[in-house]
């Protein structure tokens, strides 16, 4: 039985690791084998690009080698899927070869298209990448005082990250003395300053205590940046000084080109399976599914969970075990000493407490203990 | 002219209406887009944006715990 994962982010590579224990005896005897394949041989903590947009992490912080992190018997190959063929059962991979699989595992999470929007690009600041976000961090030492909007767009990965910036900011500010300089102003797509109701209903309060301007029902549209104006859909205006934008994602271009639009699969809730032609042997998992649930490492990881124990029963007993409840969990960091969390499912809205110390010494530790969770271990 | 489904049932976070909104990025002007939700609020907060940005709204109604709100893209 062969496992082919294509993709060695949160998802894969915990699903890899968890599915390798699993199997250790089937690994051993030839009786099945997993294969990854990246387009990297290193392995970012995502969650670290808002530390290092602030200045609070190096970018070697959030790297360790691919290979460190997994399990014996699991093959990885540092070749990037160029086109899937699931009629054929196969990937063909930069190398020029191709894989053949029993059982592929979608995996290729998320990217932000800064190029969405006209003049997006050109005219803010992000952090969902390492050089974006070093630059970022650049932009913020040589800001002296102004208009800093943070803007977001539709769909993105990490929830969250819109209210952890700006709380991030306020307090980035405030640390440099410089806080009663700058006004800070956030723009949410929808009539809230949050998509979790409960986590508006906590943020919005804490906007106003911080002196934090905000818009809601705000899609941008366009940057004019002669002007330092971002334009909305809904007709409104902002000017800027400092722009920050977290723009809408795709899905990454292989699975576009393999008619998957927005690069989003069609994914089954529960099974997790491809929906449609050839979903009987194809998983999806983290952010490329089309769920209509958060773009988070944290879903990645619960849903790897419950991929690498079906995974485990079919080769072992011919069937699945278990549906993916729709589980999320989400720290948020609101602010630089303080954090709260998010745990919702398909059934159950989450309920966030007030952000506390200890939630923010728990959410320190997991940037380290992440770590462990990659290899499957938490 | 298509009509796609936005299937937000059970969504909480992003939300039946970002979906929306991710959904008519990817839609044609004139396509028509049906939303189920099993959040009552998306009765109220879809038209609410629907209304500010100036698409269709066809009609909102409910079944067996379902909401079904459907617009047109417009522009």
């Amino acid at each position: 039985m062969k496992i082919l994962i294509v993709g060695g982010g949160m998802g894969g590579t915990i699903l890899a690791n968890n599915l390798a224990r699993r199997l250790s005896g089937e690994l051993k005897s030839g009786k099945a084998r997993i294969i990854m394949l990246s387009a990297s041989e290193r392995h970012m903590y995502q969650p670290g690009l808002l530390y290092l947009a602030v200045g609070r992490m190096t970018p070697d912080e959030l790297y360790r080698d691919q290979a460190s992190l997994l399990e014996p018997g699991i093959e990885f190959h540092v070749d990037p899927v160029t086109e899937f063929q699931f009629a054929a059962n196969k990937v063909k991979a930069a190398s020029g070869g191709s894989y053949d699989y029993d059982f592929l595992v979608i995996a290729t999470g998320s990217r932000p298209v800064m190029t969405s929007i006209p003049g997006l690009a050109e005219n803010a600041e992000t952090f969902y990448t390492e050089e974006t976000a070093v630059k970022m961090f650049k932009a913020l030492r040589n800001f002296t005082g102004g208009r800093v909007v943070v803007t977001v767009g539709v769909p993105h990965k990490c929830p969250m990250a819109p209210l952890e910036i700006t709380f991030m900011l306020n307090d980035y500010f405030k640390e440099r003395g410089i806080r009663d300089k700058v006004q800070l102003h956030y723009t949410y797509p929808i009539g809230r300053v949050h998509s979790l109701e409960n986590v508006a209903k906590w943020a919005q309060p804490e906007f106003d205590k911080l002196g934090i301007t905000y818009e809601t029902l705000f899609n941008m549209k366009q940057v004019d940046g002669a002007k330092k104006t971002l334009i909305s859909e809904e007709g409104s205006e902002t000017k800027y000084d400092l722009l920050i934008a977290i723009p809408a994602h795709k899905g990454m271009e292989v699975v576009e080109k393999a008619g998957f639009q927005g690069g989003w699969v069609p994914t089954n809730r529960a099974s997790l399976h491809l929906e449609g032609d050839h979903g009987k042997n194809v998983l999806v998992v983290g952010d490329t599914t089309n769920l209509p649930i958060s773009k988070a490492g944290s879903t990645a990881h619960f849903e790897a969970e419950v991929i690498a124990e079906n995974l485990a029963a079919v080769v072992k007993m011919g069937v699945p075990v278990r549906d993916y409840d729709g589980k999320v969990f989400c720290f948020i960091q609101a602010g630089k000493e303080r954090a709260t969390y998010a745990m919702f499912n398909y059934t159950t809205p989450p309920n966030p407490q007030p952000p506390t110390r200890a939630v923010h010494w728990f959410k320190t530790a997991y940037n380290k203990l992440y770590w462990a969770s990659a290899r499957g271990l938490l | 002219m298509a009509r796609k489904i936005v299937d937000a049932k059970g969504s909480f976070c992003p939300g039946p209406l970002m979906e929306l909104i991710a959904g008519m990025k990817a839609a044609e002007v004139g396509d028509e887009l049906e939303v189920l939700s099993t959040d009552k609020g998306s009765a109220n907060d879809i038209p609410e944006w629907i209304n500010k940005v100036g698409h269709e709204l066809i009609e909102t109604k409910e079944e067996g715990g379902v909401w079904h709100v459907l617009v047109r893209k417009s522009k």
